[in-house]
């Protein structure tokens, strides 16, 4: 029957995969939850309790049930949306991670456009000058981006720009005495100092948050330029553009609005992988950058072994790069006009 | 055997191809700086001791945060210990990192790939949502919850980043199988009763080999980059292992003061990793019939 709707075949199968992968990533953190070596009873009774406490910790925790009830008690904890209580401060470790997320989101996003803004055009010259001097400075500007260690980078920029220069601020999200100023209404600094009035807020928030964004940008840049090239590559090689340049069209025309407005689809979902890819380096420039994003949430829990925040942290990253693949894959049908 | 004459000198074919490959990468200036730096890195790990100007663990509380220069070509670290000649011996823990990573990743993807190619199927579904699920984190994510798990070392970053980076050979392993396994020669071997075992051993696995190592190489970067942030994040090498990434780490503290205790470890990785890409960058030129024709 459903072979009569492939529409609908491809939307429900698209559904299971996404519900195996789900399922599969869950297992994954059960497991190395699992194989942490630190015992959990004893993080929670301390080393000198007695045999009694101690086993009844064990049963209250589960740990007396085989391996597969832990799991499926594991699940339904987490699709009830309890993701365990961190060690360090004592809240559900999802409020946490709903705290910080703002400072992240606000970094990634400035990056992202940084990183398009940089890569988009990049990629268009190189593409147009194949195998001439512009193409080989993008490719080993865009191969520098995607080789550095960002940490070294980071500090590097902060020798340079904040201690020797002074020409933007240091660690954090603003400057020490504008802690506190500003009300916390949605967690983006930038827009609540906005909603606030406080325009010293706001640029001192700007100021410090440049840096970090401009690397990671930098960064995500590289991957972006050689996208957007080799999706050039592949339409100006083709017979249309031959045609639109004998009909009398400038080459700027052409590369531009046919060109440029074929590829436009594919950017938007390689944009959008990028913009998950940045977590990545979002965990080691916060740490350089004293950035109070997720970035440092998860190494601070990680060198202090919160397993409880680690893996919840794990799994919301797994959970972002499976919504990111899903959005580009429907930007993608919806935009493309040759998959309806 | 049949008494033809054989050729003396014939060179097998994925050999000829790999000097192919070769002349063509020294041929363009950025893979041929690739090719050299790994040379040096090479050179420079074997013959450690030989250049190292000091011993790379003792400390000089006498001489602490010496600039460059004055005996000491890269100047001296918190410990009085001489970077010059960490950076040296950490060129071994570099390859090692490399090393390692390769034998543990190569062969995992090689044996997931090659068997869910050949048997296709539900088994071939299992293993690809398997990989599927691996590659929906990027890796450093993944290394940090399984360094969490192990324990930070060295040892355990190592397996770490295996665990995390074979999905992507398996799945060019897998693609490659597909197109042999429908093959006469895949199906005389079966005729002739040899196992699933044996066919894959011994006449698939050879033939993804060349491809693989490839990706092998063009991973790489990314491996010792990852491998410098777990060090970095005090989660890979510990103190007083000269790893570059665990150098940047405890050099972080001084940084304003005495840039020279970040800056040249991080050089290192920075070329290193360069390298690597510049390599990849090539090799994949190399490998693509319609670029080699037009140069």
């Amino acid at each position: 029957m459903l072979t009569e709707y492939p529409r609908l075949r491809s939307v429900l199968g698209q559904a299971t995969t996404i519900a195996i992968t789900l399922l599969g990533l869950l297992l994954l953190t059960f497991i190395i939850g699992r194989m942490m070596p630190a015992d959990p009873v004893r993080a929670i009774v301390g080393e000198d309790a007695s045999r009694e406490t101690y086993e009844q910790v064990f049963n209250q925790l589960g740990l007396d049930r085989p391996v597969w009830e832990q799991f499926l008690r594991y699940l339904g904890d987490v699709f009830s949306g309890d993701f365990g209580t961190s060690i360090r401060t004592g809240q559900p470790v999802i409020n946490d991670i709903l705290h910080v997320m703002p400072a992240t989101i606000e970094l990634a996003t400035l990056a992202i456009l940084i990183g398009a803004g940089l890569g988009v055009p990049l990629g268009v010259i190189a593409a147009v000058n194949k195998d001439r001097w512009p193409d080989h400075v993008v490719r080993v500007f865009s191969l520098f981006g995607h080789s550095m260690p960002i940490f070294w980078t980071g500090m590097i920029a902060l020798i340079i720009f904040y201690a020797k220069l002074g020409w933007v601020g240091g660690s954090g999200r603003m400057s020490q005495f504008y802690i506190g100023m500003v009300p916390d209404r949605t967690g983006f600094l930038l827009i609540d100092s906005l909603l606030a009035g406080q325009m010293d807020v706001f640029w001192s928030a700007i100021n410090h948050l440049i840096l970090p964004a401009a690397l990671l940008g930098y960064s995500s840049s590289a991957y972006i330029t050689r996208m957007t090239r080799s999706f050039m590559l592949d339409q100006l090689g083709q017979e249309y553009m031959t045609t639109a340049r004998v009909k009398g069209l400038s080459k700027r025309q052409t590369i531009w609005h046919h060109a440029f407005g074929n590829i436009k689809v594919q950017l938007v979902t390689i944009v959008a992988l990028a913009y998950g890819g940045l977590l990545e380096g979002a965990v080691l420039i916060e740490t350089v950058f004293g950035w109070p994003g997720f970035g440092q949430y998860l190494t601070n829990n990680l060198i202090i072994g919160d397993m409880n925040a680690v893996m919840t942290c794990v799994l919301i990253v797994g959970v972002i790069f499976i919504a990111l693949n899903l959005l580009s894959d429907l930007l993608y049908r919806v935009f493309d006009p040759r998959t309806k | 055997m049949t008494d033809l004459p054989l050729p003396t000198r014939r060179i097998p074919g994925p050999l000829l191809a790999l000097r192919n490959i070769l002349t063509f990468l020294i041929r363009q200036p950025t893979s041929a700086f690739g090719l050299i730096v790994l040379a040096v890195l090479i050179l420079t790990a074997i013959f450690a001791p030989l250049i190292a100007t000091h011993d790379p663990y003792v400390q000089d509380l006498n001489n602490v945060l010496q600039a460059p220069g004055n005996g000491h070509l890269f100047g001296t670290d918190e410990l009085g210990r001489d970077i010059f000649s960490r950076l040296v011996w950490g060129a071994r823990i570099t390859l090692t990192i490399i090393f390692l990573v390769t034998i543990v990743v190569g062969p995992l993807g090689l044996l997931v790939g090659t068997t869910s190619g050949y048997f296709g199927g539900r088994f071939d579904t299992v293993m690809m949502r398997i990989t599927d699920i691996f590659l929906s984190f990027p890796s450093l994510i993944l290394s940090l919850a399984f360094v969490a798990a192990l324990g930070p070392s060295l040892n355990n970053a190592i397996i770490a980043i295996g665990l995390t980076s074979w999905p992507p050979i398996a799945r060019l392993a897998r693609a490659e199988t597909m197109t042999f396994r429908k093959a006469d020669y895949i199906a005389a071997a079966r005729l002739q009763g040899a196992s699933p075992m044996r066919i894959i051993l011994k006449s698939i696995v050879p033939m993804c080999l060349p491809s693989v190592m490839i990706r092998l190489t063009l991973n790489m970067a990314t491996v010792i980059l990852t491998a410098a942030g777990l060090g970095f994040l005090g989660l890979g090498a510990q103190p007083p292992l000269p790893e570059w990434g665990a150098m940047i780490a405890t050099g972080r503290r001084y940084m304003i003061d005495s840039w020279w205790l970040v800056t040249f470890p991080g050089l290192a990785i920075l070329t290193v990793s360069l390298a690597f890409n510049l390599l990849g960058d090539g090799l994949r030129d190399a490998l693509d019939p319609k670029q080699m024709n037009r140069r």
